[in-house]
């Protein structure tokens, strides 16, 4: 738990970084704190590490005032991700992982059998073990910095902005992963962005910052998106809002068609959604195709599983040129198809619970 | 080139003093300036005062100060230890502002991130900062040990100067075939020495020497799930 009373900052010269901030972030969550520069969103995250000091109000881990803990050992309990990975550029990168251990007291070969471990965790291979960070992409180093601030098993993570840096098919795949690794490893992740959809795709919770350091709305992404608490909060998310909130209903009860049977040529005729288009379905190697009267063929990349969220339903559907996506059964394969029509119930803004 | 292929021993001997009359001020100087630099890098008052300091030192004649260092260190006058106090003045002089500026050059977000994950600000300074640093301290190096292989040659003047006996006794004796070893030889050792400290730089950074082509193949893809990488994986970790 990590719980910040009344904090604020004012720089010398009278520069307001942080307003009377108060929050409760649980133990294992994810927090992104979200806003433009300038919002103190770095200043209070550097602030549960003592990298920052608060000009008034406290700052507790676990119920502990961090003023009250040495800096070294409070920051050897917390895990940090930097921006560009902010890796050591004279080390190798099992070394690099293998830091914190080692500054804990740890002998070189143990460290480092820990730091192969973290390698692995964070999805690169052992490989790339006695390369030098110059010596690796990007999205590489970022992940290294992930296996680093993970190699000692902390509690707590903090991440500084840690895919601001790198392009957006990497941010994407980074995104996913640390998704992936956080629900293995449940630990308590604060992370900076100034990105709302990067905040609305990882956080449990979203604290949004306005510039002057003030709080505006500290909640799910789901109510974030639902009920802005404000214009400001409103004016951040506003783009795409009502189609991105479609992500947090599943589909689970909804209406769907059975595939007609095989014609002679083994092929489905999907003349009931699309005149002259047929289905050309293969279980055994998992693919299914659309066929146009010109015979011209499309794959269907993407199909709808029962609990997928309704946005990617009607995205599946919207992307197929029959307008109809596959509903894949409970053993993957595809026996029946949706269209907007069975979608058209679910298309409405759901409820916020509790609200 | 007659002198100095007939009297080889004599030669030998010069090269010797000559050589530990450069070597130990710069290993000293280099102590200090180091020192200076890692405690107080950061604090800019007494980083002028050092830099001043080290100016002035530098513009002090060697001649001069090998003459007034007995009377202040109570060593005789043909003491080498006076040459070598002297050098390792200038080294320090020499070096502590490279040194500075060394420590300068290491980019400040790896800093930060050396404090952000838990280094105490002595062992920063120790396993970060000056690593980081050796590339341009090896090149300030190489200056301050040329240096000083020339300057020692003025240690003859005081009967102490390595080959720099061949100077004074070629020019008393108006032997120019000594003078001319005495050059080719304190030229040699210039070069000897500037390339050790280039080579012993180099090795000792080889993250500066590695190639940057990124080679794809066994690493850049993500090992999860794949039998052929996971096996690779247990292997490279021996």
């Amino acid at each position: 738990m990590i719980t910040f009373e009344s904090v604020s900052k004012t720089y010398p010269g009278g520069t307001q970084a942080l307003e009377n901030l108060d929050l409760d972030i649980a133990t294992g969550s994810f927090t992104v704190l979200v806003g433009p520069s300038g919002c103190g969103k770095t200043t209070s995250m550097r602030m549960i590490n003592r990298m920052a000091t608060p000009t008034s109000g406290r700052v507790l881990v676990n119920g502990q005032d961090v003023a009250e803990i040495r800096p070294v050992s409070l920051r050897l309990g917390i895990g940090y991700v930097l921006q560009n990975g902010g890796l050591f550029p004279h080390r190798t990168v099992i070394d690099n992982i293998a830091t914190v251990q080692r500054l804990l007291g740890l002998d070189k070969k143990a460290a480092r059998a820990k730091a192969y471990e973290a390698l692995e965790r964070v999805g690169l291979n052992a490989s790339l073990a006695k390369r030098f960070p110059a010596q690796l992409s990007g999205g590489q180093q970022q992940r290294v910095g992930v296996a680093r601030a993970l190699a000692a098993d902390p509690p707590i993570l903090l991440m500084d902005e840690p895919f601001s840096a790198v392009d957006p098919i990497v941010r994407e795949e980074l995104q996913q992963e640390v998704r992936r690794l956080q629900a293995e490893i449940k630990k308590t992740i604060v992370l900076v962005t100034h990105d709302i959809d990067e905040a609305l795709l990882l956080g449990d919770k979203i604290a949004v910052m306005a510039p002057g350091g003030t709080l505006q709305q500290y909640a799910t992404p789901h109510e974030i998106l639902t009920r802005p608490a404000n214009g400001f909060v409103g004016s951040m998310v506003s783009k795409d809002r009502g189609f991105r909130a479609l992500s947090f209903s599943t589909l689970d009860e909804f209406s769907s068609t059975a595939l007609p049977p095989r014609g002679a040529d083994g092929r489905i005729s999907m003349a009931a959604v699309a005149p002259g288009w047929m289905l050309d379905l293969d279980p055994e190697a998992r693919t299914a195709l659309w066929i146009n009267e010109a015979g011209t063929t499309f794959p269907a990349a993407t199909m709808v599983r029962r609990g997928d969220s309704v946005r990617s339903a009607l995205d599946a559907v919207l992307a197929s040129p029959v307008s109809a996506a596959l509903l894949l059964d409970a053993n993957d394969v595809p026996g029946a198809y949706i269209t907007l029509e069975d979608l058209a119930p679910h298309l409405r803004p759901s409820p916020v619970a509790g609200a | 080139m007659n002198w100095l292929l007939a009297n080889p021993d004599r030669v030998r001997e010069l090269t010797v003093e000559h050589l530990y009359l450069s070597i130990i001020p710069v290993v000293a100087g280099l102590i200090i300036a180091l020192a200076l630099g890692l405690v107080f890098g950061n604090r800019r008052r007494a980083r002028n005062i050092i830099t001043t300091a080290a100016s002035a030192v530098f513009t002090i004649p060697s001649l001069a100060l090998f003459v007034v260092l007995p009377s202040i260190l109570g060593t005789q006058i043909l003491d080498p230890v006076n040459v070598l106090v002297a050098l390792s003045m200038y080294s320090a002089a020499l070096l502590v502002r490279t040194v500075f500026d060394a420590l300068d050059a290491v980019p400040a977000q790896v800093l930060s991130a050396a404090e952000a994950i838990g280094y105490s600000p002595a062992r920063r300074r120790l396993l970060v900062d000056l690593p980081l640093a050796i590339a341009p301290l090896a090149a300030g190096l190489r200056v301050a040990a040329v240096t000083n292989v020339s300057l020692v040659s003025v240690g003859a003047v005081i009967g102490i100067g390595g080959l720099g006996q061949l100077f004074t006794s070629g020019y008393q004796r108006d032997y120019p075939d000594q003078i001319l070893a005495g050059i080719i030889m304190i030229l040699l050792l210039a070069f000897v020495l500037d390339r050790l400290i280039a080579v012993a730089g180099r090795v000792m950074t080889p993250w500066l020497h590695v190639s940057l082509k990124i080679v794809a193949p066994a690493g850049t893809e993500p090992a999860t799930g794949n039998p052929a990488s996971a096996a690779s994986q247990s292997g490279g970790g021996k």
